[in-house]
């Protein structure tokens, strides 16, 4: 691969408490491609996305985004940047509606028509629940509406954590569609993603994490194609998954 | 939360009203009523920022008392100030020095508010000890700063001349003062609602309250609108003081800490960050006390603790709990 990657971590360190969950992470996120990070539980893969994000501090090591140092903004600054987070439990807001858990992905300018119907369009069923309260939704619809908010401004970066736990195979499809779209959009995405059947499906590039580090890198194809490989890291193959 | 549960404390407060229609005679209750209904309405006012702060940034402040104080110092120096105007027979210039009281109160208590957030506040976040212990202690400093000022002594704040006496009712006398203030109470909670409800501003607080984090992780800065909730909510203190004041026709340099463990009370029977059920906590509060304080006088003192101790033992994080709390 010869471009230079949008999102680059080199030798990052987390300690949340006196816990050092992050030991050294080295991961390259390219543009306009589906990058996957893999791992058994507890491994690392939500420290790292929060590390990105800023919710934890790395405590040591470089994180860096299209020339902007990471490590040093908070938060909101990061976000500014144009990276959207879906975290693991969604970050819906029950006690607001669909409408306002909407807007506030939004801009200062708040809703732009196009791009509003554009995404309803994607997601049908946000135009029904509207005004309902997000606390009302399924665990799939509340996953549906994070990944709305997300896409109600241009991104730079989705970052996504397990979209798909606990959820209906039905609702898995439902969301694999619209992880599609999005790549076929051109959208860059940094997900983790326990469904390796999915992962699998939708990741151009792989990484696997173990004990906080990343402990491989290569296509998804060829992780795909490697059983053993996936079973002496993962602990599981793609055909135990189907 | 499901409908029927934002439904529930709103026939809680009916209940406890139609409890006190079936214990008394009529006039008695309509006159205790509507004096329930202006506590509770003077208590939100200073409840309502204390709840936000707490439920935005987890900022436990004992300190609120002395927005209340402070705030009811300005009224009192506003009336004694403006004589004429406060013996004045004309209803519009009675509600102008009332309106400039209000006005004085807010600023006041708001300026306290925006020096007290920059100073102190912003620098004990995530540390509950540290804020109890610095709150506290700032509301034991406030206190003597009102009497270095105002002197130990309580000043009489004397209603204006157009707002003192009753109407008479159904036989029931009810202040007119009461009145004003249940209205003014009620035209706050209103505009608070709508701006929470329909402002941009609104909905990124109440998310907020909700998940303060996930509010950063889509590039809002949670700090600044803390500071401006802090500071609206220490002048909406400062306007409850005021009017609690000129409702008891004095003010000591103790108010604030006087009605603390009360505005606690609310706060806690309300759910913590939820405005909507500050104002019916602060609502069963005003209403209980008054009619317990009717029925059974040796249980008044007691009767908010036992409110308080009954709704938790219901619904163990108050009324109308924001968010995950």
């Amino acid at each position: 691969m010869t471009e230079q990657p949008l999102l680059v971590l080199k030798g990052v360190h987390t300690h949340i408490g006196r816990y050092h969950i992050l030991q050294g992470v080295d991961l390259e996120v390219y543009a306009q491609r589906v990058s996957v990070l893999l791992g058994r539980n507890g491994a690392g893969k939500t420290t790292t996305l929060r590390t990105i994000l800023g919710l934890w501090h790395a405590s040591a090591g470089e994180i860096s985004f299209d020339q902007h140092r990471l490590n040093t903004l908070d938060p909101p600054a990061i976000a500014r940047l144009g990276i959207a987070y879906v975290p693991e439990n969604m970050g819906i807001f029950s006690g607001l509606s669909v409408r306002e858990n909407l807007l506030l992905g939004t801009g200062p300018k708040g809703f732009r028509n196009s791009r509003l119907e554009e995404v309803l369009a994607s997601f049908p069923l946000l135009r029904e629940k509207w005004n309902l309260p997000a606390g009302t939704l399924s665990g799939g619809q509340k996953q549906i509406l994070a990944i709305a908010r997300a896409m109600m401004l241009p991104r730079r970066l989705f970052v996504v954590d397990e979209p798909t736990k606990g959820l209906a195979p039905a609702m898995v499809d439902v969301l694999l569609d619209a992880f599609l779209r999005l790549k076929e959009g051109g959208a860059t995405i940094l997900l983790v993603e326990q469904n390796f059947a999915m992962a699998a499906t939708l990741g151009d590039d792989a990484a696997v994490m173990e004990d906080g580090r990343i402990v491989h890198v290569s296509s998804m194809a060829a992780l795909a194609q490697d059983e053993a490989l996936q079973t002496r890291l993962l602990g599981l193959s793609l055909a135990s998954h189907q | 939360m499901k409908p029927s549960e934002r439904t529930l404390p709103v026939l809680l407060v009916l209940l406890i009203a139609a409890l006190g229609f079936a214990a008394m005679p009529f006039t008695d209750w309509l006159t205790l009523s509507a004096a329930g209904l202006a506590m509770g309405m003077m208590l939100f006012l200073m409840v309502a920022g204390l709840t936000l702060i707490f439920g935005l940034m987890d900022v436990l402040n004992f300190a609120h008392g002395a927005f209340i104080t402070f705030g009811a110092f300005a009224a009192g120096t506003v009336f004694a100030r403006f004589p004429q105007l406060v013996a004045s027979d004309r209803w519009e210039e009675n509600l102008l020095i009332l309106a400039l009281a209000a006005l004085a109160a807010a600023l006041l208590s708001g300026a306290l508010g925006f020096g007290f957030e920059r100073v102190a506040i912003g620098r004990v976040y995530g540390a509950h000890l540290r804020q109890i212990l610095l709150t506290t202690g700032a509301l034991i400093v406030a206190e003597q700063l009102a009497i270095v000022i105002w002197g130990p002594d309580a000043i009489p704040v004397l209603k204006p001349a157009g707002l003192r006496g009753s109407f008479l009712i159904a036989g029931a006398a009810i202040e007119k003062y009461r009145v004003v203030a249940a209205l003014f109470g009620l035209f706050v909670f209103l505009l608070l609602q709508g701006i929470l409800a329909h402002t941009r501003i609104g909905i990124i607080v109440r998310a907020g309250v909700e998940n303060r984090e996930m509010v950063e992780a889509l590039g809002y800065r949670i700090r600044p609108l803390f500071a401006g909730v802090f500071v609206a909510g220490a002048a909406l203190a400062g306007v409850g003081g005021a009017m609690w004041a000129t409702y008891a026709a004095t003010v000591t340099a103790s108010l604030g800490s006087d009605l603390t463990v009360l505005i606690f009370i609310v706060v806690i029977i309300g759910g913590l960050g939820s405005v909507g059920g500050s104002f019916l906590g602060a609502l069963l509060v005003g209403l209980v006390t008054n009619y317990v304080g009717f029925l059974a006088p040796k249980l008044a003192l007691l009767s908010n603790i036992l409110l308080m101790a009954a709704i938790l033992l219901w619904r163990p994080r108050g009324l109308l709990a924001a968010g995950g709390r």
